[in-house]
């Protein structure tokens, strides 16, 4: 690392970025950004790739595998791909890429990976049940003033907060 | 040309998506340190940005309507079905604090080089089979409390838009005022130094 990393940007100014990305998202699209609808689709993709039949038969997957589809063509897909490729862009160019496992600096590697993967599956449960996650119901939801965005954000930060509290030690 | 245009492609979905990635990474996004440290206060980031950018969009579509530029309920509105969004935020807000990410900033995060962030990815396929795998006993709850179609606000409390518009400018402000006291005090925002240092 000859050159140091460039400093994160200040928060009005990603806000700022942000909320104009979003706007452009609507008047392309009619719709906000999301994430946990990919996901959606990678996982019934992933599944019905391991176990075909289960994956047919379940009643939540198995519609959007029906006649032999394959569920990953969509925009949400093209749009998570554009999502890492900007990231890597980001990184790359700023100095901030680093391959690394991120915890807190006194937390074992094999421990916080065990809270990654735990953490993964609450958020992964709770976006199917809340259908959408902090990008499609809070940020683009809140965009729009639905009542559903404001509602997933007050559940979102209280539960962040309290589980925060009692599991700080996850990141010291 | 009419807005929005309504393009489903491969190109807006990569447009939007770069534009997506390359901001969040820019706000320190792909790193769970700094994601986290909002819900120990000591970095209001995520609070600031989000809010931030609710406002800008949702100015700019207020905007859009009042102008002409789209027509009134042109664009995609969530309906609420209370305890399932309830339940599913704070799932996810639970999930957030212990893994380091959401869904979105896990992608940012395995774009900034995180292995961690492809763990977390893993968890969250296992997580979206275990709630299909339930969702037929999970149906009921999953429909519990279903408000109007595509409600806002604004409709819920009989207001016009702008009324909404000018409380969440208050909010904001008096959020960012109140979380840069918090970040003054409990040592500031998580630098980039900080969260590329080696580990001990």
């Amino acid at each position: 690392m000859d050159r140091p990393p460039r400093p994160f940007w200040h928060p009005l100014t990603a806000g700022l970025l942000l909320g104009l990305a979003l706007l452009a998202t609507f008047l392309i699209t009619g719709h906000g950004l999301g994430a946990s609808g990919f996901f959606t689709r990678l996982t019934t993709a992933v599944a019905n790739w391991l176990a075909p039949s289960w994956t047919a038969a379940n009643a939540y997957l198995g519609p959007s595998v029906q006649g032999g589809v394959n569920p990953l063509p969509a925009w949400i897909t093209w749009e998570a791909v554009g999502v890492a490729i900007g990231a890597l862009a980001g990184s790359l160019s700023s100095g901030r890429f680093r391959a690394m496992v991120e915890g807190g600096p006194a937390t074992p590697v094999g421990a916080r990976l065990v809270w990654a993967f735990a953490g993964g599956i609450l958020v992964g449960f709770g976006g199917r049940l809340a259908r959408g996650c902090t990008s499609g119901l809070g940020l683009s939801g809140g965009a729009t003033l639905a009542i559903a965005g404001f509602v997933f954000l007050i559940f979102f930060f209280a539960a962040g907060f309290a589980v925060s509290y009692a599991a700080r030690r996850a990141w010291r | 040309m009419s807005m929005p245009l309504y393009d489903g492609g491969v190109a807006s979905g990569l447009f939007a998506g770069l534009l997506f990635g390359y901001v969040l990474e820019g706000a320190g996004f792909g790193s769970p340190r700094k994601l986290t440290a909002q819900f120990r206060l000591s970095d209001w980031s995520v609070f600031k940005v989000m809010f931030t950018a609710v406002i800008v969009a949702a100015i700019g579509l207020w905007l859009a309507e009042v102008s002409g530029l789209i027509r009134a309920r042109a664009v995609y509105v969530p309906t609420l079905y209370f305890w399932a969004v309830a339940a599913g935020g704070a799932l996810i807000g639970a999930g957030f604090a212990l893994g380091g990410y959401c869904p979105g900033t896990s992608v940012v995060g395995l774009g900034s080089g995180r292995g961690d962030a492809f763990v977390f990815i893993v968890g969250m396929i296992v997580g979206t089979a275990i709630f299909a795998a339930f969702f037929t006993p999970l149906e009921a709850f999953y429909m519990a409390g279903q408000g109007p179609e595509g409600q806002t606000v604004s409709a819920l409390l009989g207001v016009p838009d702008w009324v909404v518009l000018v409380a969440l400018v208050a909010m904001a402000a008096g959020g960012w005022r109140l979380g840069s006291g918090f970040e003054r005090r409990l040592g500031g925002p998580v630098t980039v130094e900080e969260v590329l240092e080696e580990r001990q």
